[in-house]
Formats: C-alpha cells, sequence, structure tokens
C-alpha cells in the first residue's frame, strides 16, 4: 500500500499532537515540552540559588560585615546547596535525558509518558513548595548536609528543616520515576540495530546514572523520613540518649551523596562525549572503555562515601579502605579525560563556543579531580576537611562537570531544539567571562582554606590573611554571574531571532540529527534502522529513515512506537503509548497539599489530600477507549 | 589589625611534630598535582597549533593502537602514581593514635558555641584556651554537650569531630612556646563563625605554675568595688551559668569564670580580654555574637562597673 509522505505526517500529527490551548498544556506528556520545561525551571532554580551564592559573596567581601544576620547567612547557605544540587544540577540533566533519550534510541517517546509528566510536576511543586519557606522566614539552615543533631527538634524547633526534609521527600519521588522511566526507555526502545555496543555514550551515562539514583536515593528518602519521625513523633533513631545514633545520619546522608555526585557529571561526561566528536570532526576515541568507565564510575561511586567523614574518628583500618577507593574511582575518570584528549588531538577541531565550553570543562574539571585526590588522602584530609579547600574542590567539579557540559550542551543542541542557532559572538563572551570569572573567584579559596578559613562561617577576622582572597573571590564570582547572565540573554535572543539552523548543523553523527529541527511531535515518521555506532556518518539519511511503505515501521494505528529486545534491539513488540492526561497534575498538585498538611500538622487536610492522591491515581489508570483508529492511510 | 592571641592558622606552616607531617605531606600532594596539571594543559593546548586539514589517521590498527595509549596514560601511569601517593600516605595514618591504656591530660567539652577545658590529672576547669606544656605530647578527649563541633589547630595538628554520644581521642605537641589559633570546623549553628579557643603553648617550669594558679579558688574581692560588684553578679543572674569557685557561683551553663581574668580572650576567641571588650560584651553579648546562650545583662553603670571590677579581680 502506497503512502504518501504528505499523508502520514498528517496522520502523524493527528496522533501525537497535542492542542495548543491550556488544557493541552496541563495535560500534555510529549517528552520534548517537559524536556524543555525541566531545562527552564532547572535554570529559573540556578539563578535563584547564583542569588543566594551573590548575596553571601557581598557578606564574605570584607572581613566582620554585618549584610546579613548569621541567621539568614545560614538559610542562604543551606538554600544555595540544596537548590544547585536538587532543584538545578540533577533536573536540568533530567531535562536533556527527557528532551534527548527518546530521540537518540530512535522512539516516539519515554516509555511511560504519564509517569514523566508526573516526574515534572512533582519536581516543580518541590521546588515551589521549598521555596515558599522564604515566605515565613523559616527556610532550611542546617545546610544541604543538614547533619544532626544540629537538625534534631531540640536545637532547631522552628519548621525549617520540616520543609527541607518533606521537600526531599516529595523530590526523590520524581527523581525516582525519572530514572526508572530513563532505564526502560534505554534498555527495550532502542532502534532496531541499536545494539548495545552501537548506543551513544550519552545513553551509557544515564543509563548508569539512573541506576545510581535508584540504589542511592532510598538512603536520602529514609534518613529524612527518620528525621521528620524523630521530630514530630519523638523517636530516637539519632538521638544518643535514647539509644539512637549521631553518626547514622552521616553514613545514610553521605551513601546517597557521594554516588549523587556522580549523578550529577556523568551526564555531563556525556554530553561531552557526545558533542567535542562532533566538533573535531571523528569519531571518540577508544569509545567502549569510556563506556566502560562510566558504568565503572557509577559501581565504585558507591564505595567512597566515608572519605567525607575522615574527621569523625573512624577506625584506621576503614579509613584506608575507603581513601583506597577514593585513589580507584580517579581511573576511569582518567580514562575518560585521556580518550577525549586524544580524540581532539587526533580530529580537526572547530573552535565553536560549544566546544570552548567543552575545553573549558577539560581545564576546570582536572583541577577538580586533582584537588579531589589530595582531600582522598586520609591524613591530608585531616587539615582541609570543611575548609574553604573543599569549596573549592566541590565547585570545581560541579561548575566544571556539570554547568560547563551543560552550557556546551545547550549551544550543541539548542538548534535541534528550536530550529534556530545561538550567537557565536555572543557565545565567546559568555565563555570568556564565565572561564575567567570562574577560575578568579573560585581558586583562591584553596589558599583561604591553607589559610584556614573554615567553611559555613557568615564572616572572618581582619588580619587573618584572610581579607584579599575574600575580596578576590566575591570579584571572580560576579564576573562569572554576569557570564552565565549574558549565556542567557543569547538563549532568549536567539530562540527568537537566531538564524535558521536546518536539520543538522553540526554534522552530527547520533539518531537526533536526523530528525527536522524542531523534530515533529511523533519524532521520527518511520522508526529508524541503525547499522553503526555514527549512523549519520556511515549510512545514506535514506537508509536510516527507511521509506514510507512499510507499516510494521511507520505505526498508525495509534500513539504506537517500537519495542526491542536488551543487547540486540531486535523489534519484539508494538508499544501503545498513553495519551494526555490531566490525572499527572492532579495527583502532583495532591501530594503538594499533602506536603504542606504534613508540614503544618493539618490532619484533616492530609486525610483529605491522601484520598484526592488515591482518587487520581485511579483516574490515571482508568481504561480509557482507545484512540479512533478511522482514517487510515489510503 | 587583629590584637587577638595566635597568628594566621596556616597549615603549611607548623608548629608541632603531627602539623609538620601533614605538611610535607600536603607540599608532595600539591607538587604532584600541579606537574600533572601542567601536563594536561599542554595536552590540551597541542591541537590548537595543528594543520586543521591532517584528519585522522585510518592506518590499520589506528583503534587498537588508540586503545592501548587510553588505557596507559588514562590509567596505568595514574594508578602507579596514585599508588605510590596512597602508601606514601599511610606513613601517617596513625598520626593521631592515642594508645588504648592512657588517659586524657585535657578533656574538651563542645557547646555551642564555646570550649569547655578541663585537666581530670589536675584538677582545673577552664574555657576557650587550652594550656599545654611545649616539647610534651598532651593528649586530649573530645566530647561534645549538644552538637557535633570539630577541633582543629591547624598549626599542632589535623581536625576531630566532637560528637555526642561519643569521646574521641587524640593528641597535640607544640615544638615551642607560642600561641596557636585554633577553631570549631564543623558547623554548629548560628555563631560557628565565633567559636576560636587558643592553645598556649609554655616552657614546663611556666606550665606547673599557671596549674597551681589555676588549682586555687578564685580570689575574694580585694576592694569594695570588686566586693559590691560580686553581688550584682549574684543579684544579676550571672551565677545561673557561671561558676565562681569558692564565691558561691556554680552555673554549669557557661564558661567557667574562677580565673576568668588570666585569660587571653573574651567570647571563644573574639574580642580581646580588655575592660572596654569585656563591659561591652556583657551588656550587649546578643548584639556582639547574635545567637549566643548569653543574654544582654541589664544593669545600671554603676552595676556595670563593679562586675567588671570584680571580673578583673579574678585571676
Amino acid at each position: 500500500m502506497g503512502v504518501t509522505a504528505a499523508s502520514l505526517n498528517e496522520r502523524l500529527d493527528f496522533l501525537w499532537e497535542t492542542p495548543r490551548t491550556l488544557m493541552g498544556a496541563l495535560t500534555t506528556v510529549d517528552h520534548k515540552t517537559l524536556g524543555k520545561r525541566y531545562l527552564i525551571t532547572a535554570f529559573v532554580f540556578l539563578c535563584l540559588g547564583g542569588i543566594e551564592a551573590a548575596i553571601m559573596r557581598a557578606q564574605l567581601a570584607r572581613p566582620g560585615e554585618h549584610l546579613l544576620s548569621p541567621e539568614a547567612y545560614n538559610q542562604l547557605f543551606s538554600m544555595h546547596g540544596t537548590t544547585m544540587m536538587f532543584l538545578y544540577a540533577a533536573p536540568v540533566l533530567s531535562g536533556f535525558s527527557n528532551y534527548f533519550v527518546p530521540l537518540l534510541v530512535g522512539s516516539r517517546d519515554l516509555s511511560y509518558p504519564r509517569l514523566n509528566a508526573f516526574s515534572y510536576w512533582i519536581f516543580l511543586f518541590a521546588g515551589v513548595f521549598l521555596y515558599s519557606s522564604f515566605l515565613v522566614g523559616a527556610a532550611p539552615n542546617g545546610g544541604w548536609f543538614n547533619y544532626v543533631p544540629l537538625t534534631t527538634r531540640p536545637f532547631d524547633p522552628g519548621i525549617n528543616i520540616d520543609f527541607y526534609n518533606i521537600a526531599l521527600i516529595f523530590l526523590s519521588v520524581s527523581t525516582t520515576v525519572g530514572a526508572i522511566n530513563f532505564i526502560v526507555t534505554i534498555l527495550r526502545m532502542r532502534a532496531p540495530g541499536m545494539t548495545l555496543g552501537r548506543m551513544p555514550i550519552y545513553l551509557w551515562s544515564t543509563l548508569s546514572t539512573s541506576a545510581v539514583i535508584l540504589f542511592s536515593l532510598p538512603a536520602l528518602t529514609g534518613a529524612c523520613l527518620m528525621l521528620e519521625l524523630d521530630r514530630r513523633l519523638g523517636t530516637h533513631f539519632f538521638d544518643p540518649n535514647g539509644g539512637g545514633s549521631s553518626l547514622l545520619w552521616q553514613h545514610l546522608f553521605w551513601a546517597f551523596g557521594h554516588p549523587w555526585v556522580y549523578v550529577v557529571v556523568l551526564p555531563g561526561f556525556g554530553i561531552v562525549s557526545m558533542a567535542l566528536p562532533v566538533f573535531v570532526r571523528r569519531p571518540l576515541a577508544a569509545f567502549e572503555y569510556v563506556a566502560m568507565s562510566t558504568v565503572a564510575i557509577a559501581i565504585i561511586g558507591f564505595g567512597v562515601w566515608a572519605h567525607h567523614m575522615f574527621a569523625v574518628g573512624l577506625p584506621t583500618v576503614g579509613m584506608g579502605f575507603f581513601s583506597a577507593a577514593s585513589m580507584i574511582i580517579v581511573l576511569p575518570s582518567g580514562i575518560s579525560v585521556t580518550a577525549w584528549l586524544l580524540t581532539s588531538w587526533t580530529g580537526r577541531p572547530v573552535y565553536t563556543t560549544s566546544y570552548l565550553f567543552i575545553l573549558g570543562f577539560l581545564v576546570i574539571f582536572v583541577i577538580g579531580g586533582l584537588s579531589g585526590v589530595i582531600t582522598g588522602i586520609v591524613p591530608f584530609d585531616w587539615q582541609i576537611h570543611d575548609t574553604y579547600f573543599v569549596v573549592a574542590h566541590l565547585h570545581y567539579v560541579l561548575i566544571g562537570a556539570n554547568l560547563f557540559p551543560v552550557v556546551a550542551g545547550v549551544y550543541y543542541w539548542f538548534p535541534k531544539m528550536t530550529g534556530r542557532l545561538m550567537s557565536e559572538r555572543i557565545g565567546k563572551w559568555s565563555f570568556w567571562l564565565m572561564f575567567i570569572g570562574f577560575n578568579v573567584g573560585f581558586f583562591p579559596m584553596h589558599i583561604a582554606g591553607i589559610f584556614g578559613m573554615p567553611r559555613r562561617v557568615y564572616t572572618y577576622y581582619e588580619g587573618m590573611g584572610l581579607d584579599t582572597v575574600n575580596m578576590v573571590e566575591t570579584i571572580g564570582a560576579y564576573i562569572f554571574a554576569v557570564g552565565v547572565l549574558v549565556f542567557i540573554v543569547n538563549v532568549i535572543l536567539s530562540a527568537r531571532h537566531g538564524p535558521l539552523s536546518g536539520a543538522n548543523p553540526w554534522n552530527g553523527a547520533t539518531l537526533e540529527w536526523s530528525t527536522p529541527s524542531p523534530p515533529p511531535p511523533y519524532n521520527f515518521e518511520v522508526i529508524p534502522v541503525v547499522t553503526t555506532r555514527d549512523p549519520m556518518w556511515d549510512e545514506p539519511l535514506e537508509n536510516i529513515r527507511g521509506g514510507n511503505a512499510d507499516p510494521s515501521r511507520t505505526l498508525t494505528s495509534g500513539r504506537e512506537t517500537l519495542t526491542t529486545s536488551v543487547m540486540h534491539a531486535r523489534p519484539v513488540g508494538i508499544l501503545h503509548m498513553a495519551e494526555d492526561s490531566i490525572w499527572p497534575l492532579l495527583l502532583a498538585l495532591s501530594l503538594t497539599i499533602l506536603a504542606y498538611s504534613s508540614l503544618l500538622d493539618v490532619t484533616i487536610v492530609s486525610v483529605v489530600a491522601g484520598v484526592a492522591a488515591l482518587l487520581s491515581i485511579g483516574g490515571w489508570f482508568w481504561p480509557e477507549p482507545v484512540r479512533e483508529r478511522e482514517g487510515s492511510i489510503s | 589589625m587583629n590584637e587577638l592571641p595566635g597568628g594566621i592558622p596556616n597549615m603549611l606552616a607548623p608548629r608541632g611534630i603531627a602539623a609538620q607531617h601533614l605538611a610535607t605531606l600536603g607540599w608532595v600532594l600539591i607538587v604532584i598535582s600541579i606537574i600533572v596539571l601542567i601536563l594536561v594543559l599542554i595536552a590540551l593546548l597541542v591541537p590548537l597549533g595543528r594543520d586543521r586539514e591532517h584528519g585522522v589517521d585510518h592506518e590499520p590498527g589506528y583503534k587498537a593502537r588508540e586503545h592501548t595509549f587510553v588505557l596507559v596514560i588514562g590509567a596505568a601511569i595514574p594508578a602507579l602514581i596514585l599508588l605510590g601517593v596512597y602508601l606514601y600516605s599511610m606513613k601517617d595514618i596513625g598520626l593521631w593514635e592515642f594508645g588504648s591504656h592512657s588517659t586524657a591530660d585535657v578533656e574538651v567539652i563542645g557547646h555551642q558555641f564555646w570550649w569547655e577545658v578541663r585537666y581530670p590529672k589536675l584538677g582545673i576547669h577552664t574555657a576557650n584556651e587550652i594550656y599545654i606544656p611545649s616539647g610534651t605530647r598532651v593528649r586530649i578527649a573530645l566530647m561534645s554537650s549538644d552538637v557535633i563541633h570539630s577541633f582543629w589547630v591547624p598549626q599542632l595538628h589535623g581536625k576531630l569531630d566532637l560528637i555526642p554520644g561519643r569521646v574521641n581521642r587524640f593528641w597535640i605537641e607544640a615544638d615551642s612556646a607560642g600561641q596557636y589559633r585554633g577553631e570549631c570546623a564543623e558547623f554548629c549553628g548560628p555563631q560557628h563563625a565565633h567559636m576560636d579557643f587558643t592553645v598556649v603553648a609554655v616552657p614546663k617550669g611556666e606550665f606547673s605554675r599557671w596549674a597551681a594558679e589555676q588549682q586555687k579558688p578564685a580570689a575574694p574581692p580585694a576592694d569594695p568595688a570588686a566586693a559590691e560588684g560580686r553581688r550584682a553578679f549574684q543579684f544579676a543572674g550571672c551565677a545561673y551559668c557561671h561558676t565562681v569557685n569558692g564565691n558561691g557561683a556554680a552555673g554549669r551553663v557557661g564558661p567557667d569564670l574562677t580565673h576568668f581574668a588570666s585569660r587571653l580572650t573574651i567570647g571563644a576567641g573574639m574580642l580581646p580580654n580588655t575592660r572596654g571588650a569585656l563591659a561591652g560584651w556583657v551588656v550587649g553579648a546578643q548584639h556582639l555574637k547574635p545567637g549566643v546562650r548569653m543574654p544582654d545583662v541589664t544593669m545600671s553603670g554603676e552595676e556595670l562597673q563593679a562586675v567588671l571590677a570584680y571580673l578583673e579581680g579574678l585571676r
């Protein structure tokens, strides 16, 4: 049965397009819409966390400054850390994965579209919930690490810590369902022919990251729940006077917290492994080693948590073990860095803004990695632990391996998402402001730490060798902030006025570049077939796209996509995808009301919200009439 | 300029055997890191100067060579360096060990936001100041009465936490007489920034004289003003929180003031112990150190002067 391209597109649009109405916006399950929302929301939180940092740097610019009260400073640094780790660094990568995992695997959506919508709404509401604490002047004040017993009721009787606990419990729901969605999509929805060995590195990193989330996040969720029980019901998990342990929190928190570092940097590595080969115009060197390094980092990351605790008085043998594990995890990172260097060495680089950010990432991340080795050495860590040296280290790692790759990824994929190129001229300004500002702002923190400046202090004494370094840090941080603003301005201007990019402006190698820019709601009119790692380089486009004739690849009798086998990606079935639905939003809203009512101890509202949540789940799963199948293609 | 005791707490300017070991280790780590960083920067800059038309080398076997290169440069050589660094660092991992049969010379108990210091063998109670004989290993037991704090004198040793429900033990030793600044290194609440202390190392003979002075009960008021101050001290409620041994005040919430006038600082290393600073502290502690347990004490000018005279007599 012959099919014209026009009628096929019409049919797929009819099946997949979400109406451009308010209801459409609230009910959509389109992974691309949700991905963009994730990215924008995460950048809003990045700006909020950045404003908090800017206020703190003003307070610390001079010794003995009185701009902020100690309590205000403590709330700001707690919210800065919590925001950056939970509301920016992980969600921004979820944004990329939401948008690009289906495009990279050659599928029409993620495996559980409604769960995906739910995941976004819960993330948004958890962020709003956490930030509403500022309205009542009771933002979390125990740091993002929230150590007990400082955060137990006797020492912190307000609702500050309850905001933290409840927000993180709800956020963990969002992150967990997101991880499940990515794992199933990557393992079961790859285009025919995309064997595990042909899977792009970004998918390896998303897969590894998602597995890490599934196995590490329960430690945090459990710890927050236990702390909330201690605070509300008088249990004694963390109370040494009641047989609990004040160190238990630290073990649980870091058993989650260190793997989480890899959650927020591995997808950054993935972005680099995607974009760098394109800009140096050759395939990634030692591809298999980079893929396996990603997996190795994810696994070894579970064995290093106690290196955050070398000053608590652990047994010597235990410290030796965790120090050794912290040395070993350097090796897979070393393999990846060497592979990237070798790739750029033997390639023909094109110095786009995106590539500059990748080079910036390499410099910053290597410095962060080296200072990481220094902090991983037990005896010297007794000196630098909890000083500004560690503040420098963690910003070199997180800004280096998260923000720089993320910005590189935005410059790289922006044409795919919007159909327009970003300004290279403004882009180079944003790069140099960010790169220079970052190093001026954060490198002196190593020195402040060596001069004995502890972390989390709202002020310091004059004449202790800290005056100049702190002033320089503040100036650098402000230059860095201007660079981030220039980048954001570039995004906004280019989205409206950027030159049209076409489908594949960089000559990218992977499947997302085989679609129009921006891709249609169904991504691929024909499910693509893959025969190599770099299909766009190795195959003519017709071979990837295939003809319109084969109904087992056009899948037009509903919202359908292909499901394939785990190892070899052989087609095994046709998946019927969920339609748009309001229920994920209603469920998320009910849970948010539940969060507020449990915060304020209004039992009756909690009960009503709980029932509403159950009803929403019922509505979600209520069988719907299958979308009409008439109008079949003639 | 800073008039507080103890210089810059620079960990790379050690004044004790333990900190000396750690500083040497630190320099080794820093120098190796700088060398590796320079090599990586050179590797990054190489492609900048290369002929851009020269593409990837597709000779047979190039993939295998790339794999070998990545494995050797990225993993094998770093593994050797890391193994060396790790083994080298292990020589110092027992550096704080205390000896299981020893008892502590000094007990340090963390409070929000000050340090209680006891010498159990000598029967001395003091605060925010640790006198030690120079050239001697002083064993310290660390405890906390409330939240987690961390004991850190960068020029003498690394840090070790004070954890409620546990006792951590280690030691410090100063090579020579001097004052060394110590800090709380674990976030412990609103005034974590102002929880400092001073280690005062003195020759052995001087230490014995200091100990003998500290063991005495408080001096009785020397003049009528001081005697009036003692009454005001009781009347204003100071005695609910502070102990003045021998003068009837036995509060345990704040620092023991029996030999207050012999101390170098007020407010846990915050202010020099001068009459002006003390007056400001008594009437305005909440202004100087918001969140401290010490309340702003309301008293008349005469009462304040009397209390100052009394406290200054507690040598």
